[in-house]
């Protein structure tokens, strides 16, 4: 338990999607011009990261990694598919994308109407696949993983929606012109950064 | 922000010159006033990950320039006999296994780059530039049009974090492809360049004095 929460706030504040790793930024940068769009597209990539990460956990365990096959027969320990990782993971996120669009759109149209239209903007998003993809890399199991998936996304939530309300107030701001809109957001995004770089060194007391 | 930019180019005279002059534009305009990364906001995650060295970030240009052009000629090849309900499964699938590839022949050739690069190859399939090419372009254009508007977007893609990385392995270790070119006897490596952080202020800084340049204004 101590070990989910560590990791749970490991992929929010230190190992942040946008600030340590740049993952998901041109929808980052795309939705980041009003709080509203920013919230709506940050709430569904908590839940497609929620239930991809332990989907491709799944398939990298049970299909991909060598010998993982195992559990089919013994005679399956030698094959090792892990080159066919890209493919796979993609295939899981853009189905099920397409999958969680239309059941939603069947049961309910509110939550349609807040997350539909960023649904399909998430297939390519790279957070998503930048999280599937670090799997392979750290050892988790079941539970930890989909931690790792609600940790990362509450990451985004919190970094595009923090964004977003400095963008708001900039509008008043007297910007150069060159710099507007894109420079200045780069900017922005650098000094933010530096701030989440100070919980680099912060650890949980278990 | 992102697709609305891209405008499509459209090519439809059969005899016209292999390399004329509309042809020319698009490999040119990517580059300078159509570039992918600084007007249209395409490809960020990586340009700003890959760029703490220069050889790395050399390897990812010529990574994304052979999954940018070979997808543009494979999806423009296929593109009359793409559905159109299914085409962004079908792109997923074209890119995958192109990145597959290079990621296979990087682990053999170069594994040491291919492990500093970690996740950030396997990205490119997500990577917005490819994407967008191939929904803007190639799916309404002939190969070869899409093969060069291919070359002219990664050249655009690829000189911008090859500037970046430039910036940052110069000032952030001293040294340009590992070797020490700021001699370490008067210059103290600046570890602000080789935070994530920079990556994003000198890109920032970048599109600054390019936009000034070009009189390009957001509103």
């Amino acid at each position: 338990m101590e070990n989910l929460l560590n990791i749970f706030v490991k992929s929010i504040f230190i190992d942040n999607m946008i600030f340590a790793y740049f993952l998901g930024m041109c929808s980052y940068l795309a939705v980041s011009k009003k709080y509203k769009t920013a919230a709506g597209l940050g709430a569904a990539v908590i839940f497609v990261l929620a239930i991809t990460v332990p989907l491709n956990w799944l398939a990298y365990n049970y299909l991909l990694k060598e010998g993982a096959l195992t559990w089919i027969s013994a005679d399956f320990a030698g094959i090792d598919l892990e080159v066919l990782k890209f493919i796979v993971f993609i295939a899981i996120v853009a189905a099920f994308v397409q999958l969680i669009e239309m059941v939603i759109e069947k049961f309910s149209p509110s939550l349609y109407n807040a997350l539909g239209i960023f649904l399909p903007l998430i297939a390519v998003n790279c957070s998503i696949l930048g999280a599937a993809l670090f799997l392979p890399t750290r050892e988790y199991n079941l539970a930890e993983a989909t931690t790792f998936g609600i940790g990362s996304g509450v990451g985004w939530f919190l970094a595009v929606v923090s964004l977003a309300a400095i963008r708001e107030k900039m509008a008043y701001s007297d910007v150069p012109k060159p710099l507007r809109g894109l420079g200045i957001t780069f900017i922005i995004v650098g000094l933010m950064a530096f701030g989440f770089m100070s919980f680099a060194g912060f650890k949980l007391p278990f | 922000m992102s697709t609305e930019v891209i405008e499509k180019v459209e090519v439809k005279k059969d005899n016209e010159a292999l390399f004329s002059k509309k042809r020319k534009s698009l490999v040119s305009n990517p580059m300078d006033s159509d570039n992918p990364i600084t007007i249209q906001v395409l490809g960020i995650c990586s340009a700003l990950a890959v760029t703490i060295a220069l050889e790395g970030t050399l390897i990812m240009a010529f990574a994304v320039m052979f999954v940018i052009v070979m997808a543009n000629v494979v999806i423009s090849t296929l593109r009359n006999t793409i559905p159109n309900r299914i085409r962004i499964i079908v792109q997923l699938v074209v890119v995958a296994t192109l990145v597959a590839t290079v990621d296979q022949v990087l682990r053999a050739v170069a594994y040491e780059q291919s492990k500093a690069l970690s996740v950030f190859v396997g990205l490119i399939i997500t990577n917005c530039i490819v994407m967008g090419r191939l929904e803007a372009f190639a799916l309404g254009n002939k190969p070869w049009d899409s093969m060069l508007d291919g070359f002219g977007n990664a050249i655009g893609y690829g000189w911008i974090i090859i500037a970046i990385a430039f910036v940052r392995e110069l000032f952030g270790a001293g040294k340009l492809l590992g070797f020490q070119v700021l001699s370490k006897d008067w210059y103290v490596a600046n570890g602000f360049f080789a935070t994530p952080a920079a990556a994003c202020i000198i890109l920032g800084l970048i599109i600054w004095v390019l936009r000034a340049r070009s009189g390009y204004v957001e509103d």
